[in-house]
């Protein structure tokens, strides 16, 4: 008895079921795959060229400082207007916002170009108005191209992350910040500012991460003269078969990726403030006078063009007919169709690939349920485990953000080369999906949860106890609610990131189990209008998934919650 | 604390079983793997047929672009994941050849295809189907400018086509990221020589042509013609891409709004090969599945199944190819052996020149 109590006070003060899981599943799908694929690759003939290193490294830097700090510009104004101000149509809003999350950069390149290509809905417009045959916005294939792209993918983590926890503030330390003569601008500075740095920064490395890894954007709207480690990864080892190459520039990846969230850990140092709770919607008003009312507008404005405008130029092309018109070109014909709906449930070629749309959008939602399921339970766990037992806290955290800087060209050929003949690879459904999807969302419910749980005041659940609820109560009723609302956060992006990715999941997936993704890339292979417009209405249909899935997911929430 | 672990994972494995379907492990036919790449297509009742035939269970792998199928095949050399591999071409068979993924076979059908296609292969892999990378144009756009369609590679530098300001009339695709991309700078290495591509690239970057990185964007941002309705009059693709655009038009059309540049040398002719993998545990079904890829029944879905033609000439092309696809009847011609040598050097050669 005294030997399992014992085991038990073992296991309870070093925290080794906390960690076991997320370690576990970061040691099986993420490093041994990784090694394997690594040692494989530098076993094989090739050069390495030194020259070829640097240009990318330099370029991936520079454009993924600027893009975050755009993205931070940007992206803070909105989280700021999300959490302080009630508006028409704010919901609906930020479930927009949300939404270029989840699209596959074949289809974001599609939307910027049905809005800003050279026969783009803004550049025919132009050309109508000022009669001059000439495009006057050159838009895709330029540097420019790559930064708004960045912006448009990532604004939403910072909106989230920030506003979450800006709308977890205590309004009262501002107001007394004011009280003490402080002016607002003073009180944002000293008091707010200070508050919200750990979320900000995070928000920051995410962002960053994201574009440093950067890989369609760079393919398909900057064009040729760009190239990112990702890009330069992706040609060496699959163009040019030189793997060992290959090899080096994905550790060099990694390498960066850990520097980075090193380096964030370092900057991140200090004490947590323990904050207490607000209540559901504290705080949260409409605006009230003209300057407020003009900063709300602009923010909606903005996140409508550079969000909603893309997105809505799709959906808009998927149920429009542009035959190339023969001999009036600058002309654009329309007329409203749903052929490329309809088409879609029809096996035109009679091929065994066939697949119904009903069933990518079934495979897809599949996949991205267990996504959630293992980031929110893995990612809070580590969570947990971090605030609670915390145990080389910086080398683990930056651990767990690896696989952000992992090439999805070598994490693919790693799973491939790693689980081939394992029952994951040849059992009857492909677990090694979700499991890749994880590797990456896991950071996001982490990064989410875990300030908001640091700012828990430990007296919170002491008190608590001191009521008589045993700890499981305590930590269900206090701890878990309060974090409900960055837990949720962490699974809508956990589901996103699911529904849209396209880059590992065209290794390990298999041709009978096709996601929405891979669906639309299937039609985008081929020339012809239809299948063009079959690839817009099918992309139309994965953001309507996902808004409703986003959608159920808010509501769901607000159920668990109360009212917003 | 212990308790919320134990409810959390308990909760996990439940909802992870109640999403998982549970494997069917019934004694079925035996299965035959064939990895290829994401371009591969076959009609549902031909494939079937060969399964009803030899009582097996067909599986495809696809595995990306041809590059990345090919890369996958040779990484799994020691234990590979498929029986036959397809979807290997002249520009990367001698790679293949090289690392020894193949188990040799000649098919007896093989006595019934062109030479062309069978030339030096000496009983490794088995010509499937070819087809030709071409500069497609817009038929509208030259009608209404009066301006006349190139005939030649060397035409395509004439300031007609260019645009000394900015972009010219053609759009092309980097090879280093790109297989018609790769095709077409072959193309040209065929036309002008290891000495004097180079120079032939230069003349055209100073007449305009975009780079662009991959077909998709190419055909459906840059290209005037196609449903993106670009700037770009001439894109690289394939000699059967007016066929697709009739049979996939969103009305239908009595006439292809495209067509290919067919003359002497400016095309560059893909062939696609089908080979055994070594460590198969089917070598029997293996051949089999060639001998049948060979057969008329295949080679018949292969046209509008993946738009390229079919080696075997006994096989009938459906009458949209006949109508609008073309072959080259001089295309550019490469030995395989001299590009495995030199192909990676080509086109680092080439990013310097139009990338920098």
């Amino acid at each position: 008895m005294s030997l399992v109590r014992g085991a038990r006070a073992f296991l309870n003060r070093s925290g080794l079921l906390l960690w076991a899981l997320p370690l576990g599943m970061f040691a099986l799908f993420f490093f041994y795959p990784l090694f394997t694929i690594l040692s494989t690759m530098f076993s094989r003939a090739g050069e390495i060229i030194p020259s070829a290193v640097w240009e990318p490294l330099l370029f991936t830097s520079y454009q993924a400082l600027l893009s975050t700090l755009l993205t931070l510009l940007f992206g803070l104004p909105a989280a700021w207007v999300f959490s302080q101000f009630d508006f028409t149509g704010k919901r609906l809003l930020r479930t927009l916002t949300m939404l270029p999350f989840i699209l596959p950069t074949v289809v974001t390149a599609a939307a910027f170009n049905a809005l800003l290509g050279p026969r783009g809905w803004i550049n025919v417009l132009l050309m109508r108005l000022t009669g001059d045959p000439t495009t006057p916005i050159n838009f895709l294939n330029t540097f420019t191209a790559i930064l708004v792209a960045h912006v448009f993918y990532n604004i939403a983590i910072v909106i989230r992350v920030v506003g979450s926890a800006w709308s977890q503030l205590d309004p009262r330390l501002e107001q007394s910040a004011g009280v003490l003569g402080a002016s607002p601008w003073r009180a944002f500075v000293s008091v707010t500012l200070p508050l919200l740095r750990r979320p900000i920064l995070s928000a920051a490395l995410l962002v960053f991460l994201f574009d440093f890894a950067s890989f369609g954007v760079i393919l398909m709207l900057g064009g040729p003269a760009y190239q990112t480690l990702e890009v330069a990864v992706y040609t060496e080892a699959l163009r040019y078969l030189n793997l060992p190459m290959a090899g080096l520039l994905s550790i060099i990846q990694l390498a960066c990726t850990l520097g980075i969230t090193l380096l964030y850990g370092r900057v991140n140092r200090g004490r947590v403030v323990p904050l207490f709770p607000r209540l559901r919607g504290e705080g949260v008003r409409k605006p009230r006078t003209w300057r407020e009312r003009l900063i709300v507008s602009m923010t909606v404005a903005f996140l409508f063009t550079l969000q909603v405008l893309p997105l809505a130029a799709l959906v808009t092309r998927s149920v429009t007919r542009l035959e190339a018109d023969r001999g009036q070109r600058g002309e654009v014909q329309t007329g409203l169709t749903l052929d490329f709906y309809r088409e879609l449930f029809v096996n035109k070629s009679q091929s065994l690939f066939y697949v119904l749309p009903a069933a990518a959008v079934a495979n897809s939602l599949r996949f991205a349920a267990l996504t959630t399921i293992i980031s929110t339970t893995v990612g809070t766990l580590l969570a947990f485990a971090m605030v609670k037992k915390p145990f080389a806290h910086r080398w683990l955290d930056a651990v767990v953000m690896l696989p952000f800087g992992a090439s999805a060209v070598t994490m693919g050929l790693g799973f491939i080369v790693a689980f081939n003949g394992t029952p994951l690879a040849r059992g009857a459904f492909p677990w090694l999906i979700p499991l890749a999807h994880s590797l990456i969302a896991t950071p996001f419910v982490l990064r989410a949860v875990q300030p908001a749980l640091a700012a828990i005041p430990t007296s919170l659940t002491q008190s608590a106890a001191v009521l008589g609820a045993s700890p499981f109560r305590a930590w269900w009723e206090v701890e878990m609610k309060l974090i409900s609302r960055a837990l949720l956060t962490g699974a809508l992006f956990s589901f996103t990131i699911s529904l849209g990715e396209f880059g590992a999941t065209s290794f390990i997936a298999r041709s009978d189990t096709p996601t929405l993704p891979v669906a639309i890339f299937r039609y985008l292979g081929q020339p012809g209008a239809l299948n063009y417009g079959q690839a817009m209405a099918m992309a139309t249909i994965l953001i309507l998934v996902c808004a409703l899935s986003l959608t159920l997911l808010e509501q769901l929430s607000s159920a668990l919650n109360g009212a917003d | 604390m212990n308790k919320f672990i134990f409810s959390l994972v308990t909760v996990l494995l439940l909802l992870l079983a109640a999403c998982s379907p549970t494997p069917t492990q019934t004694p079925g036919p035996v299965t035959l793997t064939i990895m290829t790449h994401d371009s591969f297509a076959i009609s549902e009742d031909v494939a079937q047929a060969f399964e009803e035939e030899f009582n097996v269970k067909l599986v495809f792998l696809k595995s990306g672009d041809t590059g990345a199928a090919l890369n996958r095949a040779i990484l799994m050399k020691d234990a590979p994941e498929a029986d036959v591999f397809y979807g290997v071409d002249n520009t990367f068979l001698s790679r293949a050849v090289q690392e020894g993924i193949f188990e040799s076979y000649t098919s007896p059908v093989l006595a019934e295809i062109p030479e062309e296609f069978t030339a030096g292969l000496s009983g490794v892999v088995t010509p499937i189907d070819y087809g030709d990378v071409c500069i497609n144009y817009d038929r509208a756009w030259f009608a209404a400018s009066g301006l006349e369609v190139p005939g030649s590679l060397e035409d395509l530098t004439l300031p007609a086509y260019g645009n000394p300001q900015g972009e010219g009339l053609l759009v092309v695709e980097n090879p280093a990221t790109s297989s018609p991309g790769l095709a077409f700078l072959l193309a040209t290495i065929a036309e002008y020589g290891e000495d004097g591509y180079l120079d032939y690239w230069r003349a055209l970057k100073t007449n305009g042509v975009v780079v662009v990185n991959d077909w998709e964007t190419a055909y459906y941002t840059n290209f005037s013609a196609s449903s993106g309705k670009g700037l770009q009059p001439m894109v690289v693709s394939y000699a059967t891409s007016p066929a697709a655009e009739v049979i996939y038009a969103s009305e239908p059309l009595t006439e292809a709004p495209t067509a290919s540049i067919i003359d002497p040398n400016t095309c560059f002719r893909q062939i696609e090969y089908a080979g055994i993998l070594k460590g198969t545990s089917n070598p029997e079904l293996a051949q089999r599945f060639i001998d049948f890829m060979l057969s008329p029944r295949f080679q018949e879905d292969v046209p509008l199944q993946m738009f390229v033609y079919p080696v075997n000439p006994q096989a009938g092309l459906p009458a949209e190819f006949l109508r609008f696809a073309a072959t080259a009847e001089e295309p550019a011609v490469l030995d395989p052996v001299i590009i495995a040598i030199n192909r990676d050097e080509w086109i680092r050669e080439w990013s310097e020149v139009m990338l920098k």
